[in-house]
């Protein structure tokens, strides 16, 4: 999407793929303009920047429930029985949770072996904080983060090694990221949302659940929109921000950034689909057109 | 290679043309400072930037950091007894594979086979230390981990039910991938030492054997491994540090749970990988410099593994000075 805007503008942006941590950190030591971040920077964090930061959604992303049960199709599950699992207390696939929620589903006895990611990353980020707003257990046994304490399974390094680490084990669950996911046809269960529906993770699943968040969102744009309302929403589903300081202090250059984010924000939505992340709602992209009109330039407004 | 070779008698050193002139003096100069000082002052800022990076995690846990059981982001609790353990045993369980089968092979090459064969093996050998960790871990997880899941694990756990070392459900990743994947990445390292170690064996020494009658086998375990045997040790020194500073292939198979279990089929977690996982996405501040707290727990260990084999390489060096060798 950057080459895109460098053909249009002459502007090249110089983009390089670091973890959250090290994006958070170069932007507190100033050598770099602008990151990208799919966790809420903490509040620790906020200060050690050491001047106001904004969060500014840009695209959607979410994790699909990757499974491993040979000639089962479409296995149906909800945040209770999700949590269960990754808690121990739902141990096979025929366990009754599981089997109420599949009743035309014939499910084995296979054990269940969850697996998690063991590398820090936004999808576990968006995975812990959709389990802890479904289920109180896990809130205050596990709780939610870039990387967690899980009390059971195994850990795969990044998303190939959680898919891995499935296909190769009969009755293995998995969280992956929606776009690898999608990219390598992985069979993923159908989540039941707030609304009540069982619904897969699709592009519109993610903006859905997006906009659905959307009418209670707070106006700095730090949302989380895990189980969000609506029909079609996916309920795995969370933003990835650009975080940039909210003065910029260069004026040129603040010039082209503010330009730079309001193309992402906007038109630059276009190509999100094609990458497998989903486009930001109406509503979305209005409340970006709001926070990006808050940016200053060296102190003024702009 | 420089294991092997005796470091040169003490009356040597001295400058044999009485008081030493100025080039000798500037040589001396120019390699006290490669040899003392820049490897003294690299280890040493090394060491100084780690313990002032993890200052706050040091003066937050002190000395239980070593020895608590529990890391949990969440909740801010910070111990690195599991990675000290995982560590410690898969590097443990390569060495003990490796080294048999890396002597083996370099008995072979050394001492039986055809010049034109020992050649070629090495040339495989060296091979193998030239591929990508990160694609052994790869061949790790899609051709090794489902054979132990599907086949090896499930024969032990059958036949040996109440022996813990082979307990639980066979998930294929854990330990004992963990241990077998650094045994496939030391055994060139381990040979290439040892090979040229035994090279350095004078020949007159198996030609002795030999006229008193040996046969093959006696003039290699009698002649030319007592003979090399600091020198291998020193091979087998090198293969377990690689063994315990390696990080992406082990991170990929070792299954990554920050657990202690007698069970060689239960997953683990080592220093090494848990700083490669986490550190990226550490996110705040207690949380890196407990991570950089586990590095430098890590070089602790790594310091403490090498010293053990120094003095088990001078113990045995007592022995076969006796004979010469030395």
């Amino acid at each position: 999407m950057f080459d895109a805007w460098d053909k249009q503008t002459g502007n090249e942006v110089n983009y390089q793929s670091v973890g959250s941590g090290a994006g958070i950190e170069q932007l507190t030591k100033k050598t770099v303009d602008f990151g990208a971040s799919d966790a809420i920077m903490t509040d620790e964090q906020e200060k050690n920047a050491g001047a106001a930061v904004l969060h500014l959604p840009v695209t959607i992303v979410a994790a699909s429930i990757a499974y491993n049960l040979p000639g089962v199709k479409d296995v149906k599950l909800d945040g209770e029985s999700i949590a269960g699992i990754y808690l121990g207390t739902i141990k096979s696939w025929d366990d009754p949770k599981i089997v109420a929620l599949n009743p035309d589903l014939k499910l084995p006895k296979t054990p269940i072996a969850p697996v998690e990611r063991s590398d820090g990353s936004g999808t576990t980020y968006i995975f812990t904080n959709y389990l802890s707003a479904v289920s109180a257990d896990w809130k205050s046994k596990v709780g939610a983060g870039t990387s967690v304490k899980f009390p059971v399974g195994i850990g795969g390094k990044g998303n190939e090694g959680v898919a891995g680490q499935v296909s190769q084990t009969a009755g293995a669950v998995g969280y992956v990221e929606y776009a690898y996911a999608k990219q390598n046809n992985i069979s993923t269960a159908l989540v039941k949302n707030q609304a009540g529906k069982f619904v897969p993770a699709t592009v519109p699943g993610q903006t859905a659940a997006a906009a659905g968040a959307a009418a209670n969102m707070p106006a700095d744009g730090k949302a989380l929109i895990v189980n969000a309302p609506g029909e079609g929403s996916y309920p795995i589903s969370g933003f990835s921000w650009i975080i940039s300081y909210k003065d910029l202090t260069d004026p040129a250059k603040g010039k082209a950034l503010v330009d730079l984010f309001t193309y992402t924000a906007t038109k630059g939505q276009q190509f999100a689909e094609d990458l497998s992340y989903a486009p930001l709602p109406p509503a979305v992209q209005d409340l970006d057109g709001k926070l990006l009109k808050s940016l200053t330039l060296a102190g003024k407004p702009q | 290679m420089a294991l092997a070779l005796s470091p040169v008698p003490r009356k040597l050193r001295r400058p044999i043309l009485g008081a030493a002139g100025l080039p000798d003096a500037a040589f001396r100069a120019v390699v006290l400072c490669f040899g003392a000082l820049a490897v003294l002052a690299l280890i040493g800022l090394i060491v100084a930037a780690m313990v002032e990076e993890s200052s706050l995690s040091l003066s937050t846990f002190g000395p239980s950091f070593l020895a608590q059981n529990v890391w949990d982001p969440v909740k801010r609790e910070f111990g690195t007894l599991p990675f000290i353990y995982g560590t410690v045993v898969s590097s443990l369980i390569a060495l003990l594979i490796a080294t048999p089968v890396s002597l083996g092979v370099a008995i072979f090459i050394v001492e039986m086979a055809p010049p034109w064969l020992g050649n070629a093996i090495s040339v495989v050998v060296e091979l193998l230390a030239a591929i990508p960790s990160v694609l052994l871990g790869l061949w790790g997880i899609f051709v090794m981990v489902p054979y132990l899941q599907r086949t090896v694990e499930p024969w032990f756990i059958e036949r040996f039910p109440d022996v813990p070392l082979f307990e639980g459900p066979p998930y294929g990743v854990g330990l004992l991938a963990g241990g077998l994947i650094l045994a496939i990445m030391i055994v060139p390292t381990i040979v290439a030492i040892s090979r040229d170690v035994m090279l350095t064996v004078p020949i007159s020494q198996r030609e002795a054997m030999f006229a008193l009658g040996a046969t093959n086998w006696e003039a290699t375990s009698w002649a030319v491994l007592p003979y090399a045997r600091s020198g291998l040790l020193g091979a087998v020194m090198l293969g377990l540090g690689r063994a315990l500073g390696e990080t992406m292939a082990v991170t990929m198979v070792i299954g990554n749970r920050p657990d202690i279990s007698a069970s060689l089929f239960h997953p683990a977690y080592t220093m090494a990988s848990v700083i490669a996982n986490e550190f990226t996405e550490a996110t705040f501040d207690l949380y890196v410099s407990a991570l950089v707290e586990v590095g430098l727990a890590l070089f602790l260990v790594t310091v403490l593994m090498n010293a053990v084999a120094r003095l088990l390489v001078w113990s045995t060096a007592g022995s076969s000075q006796r004979v010469g060798a030395i």
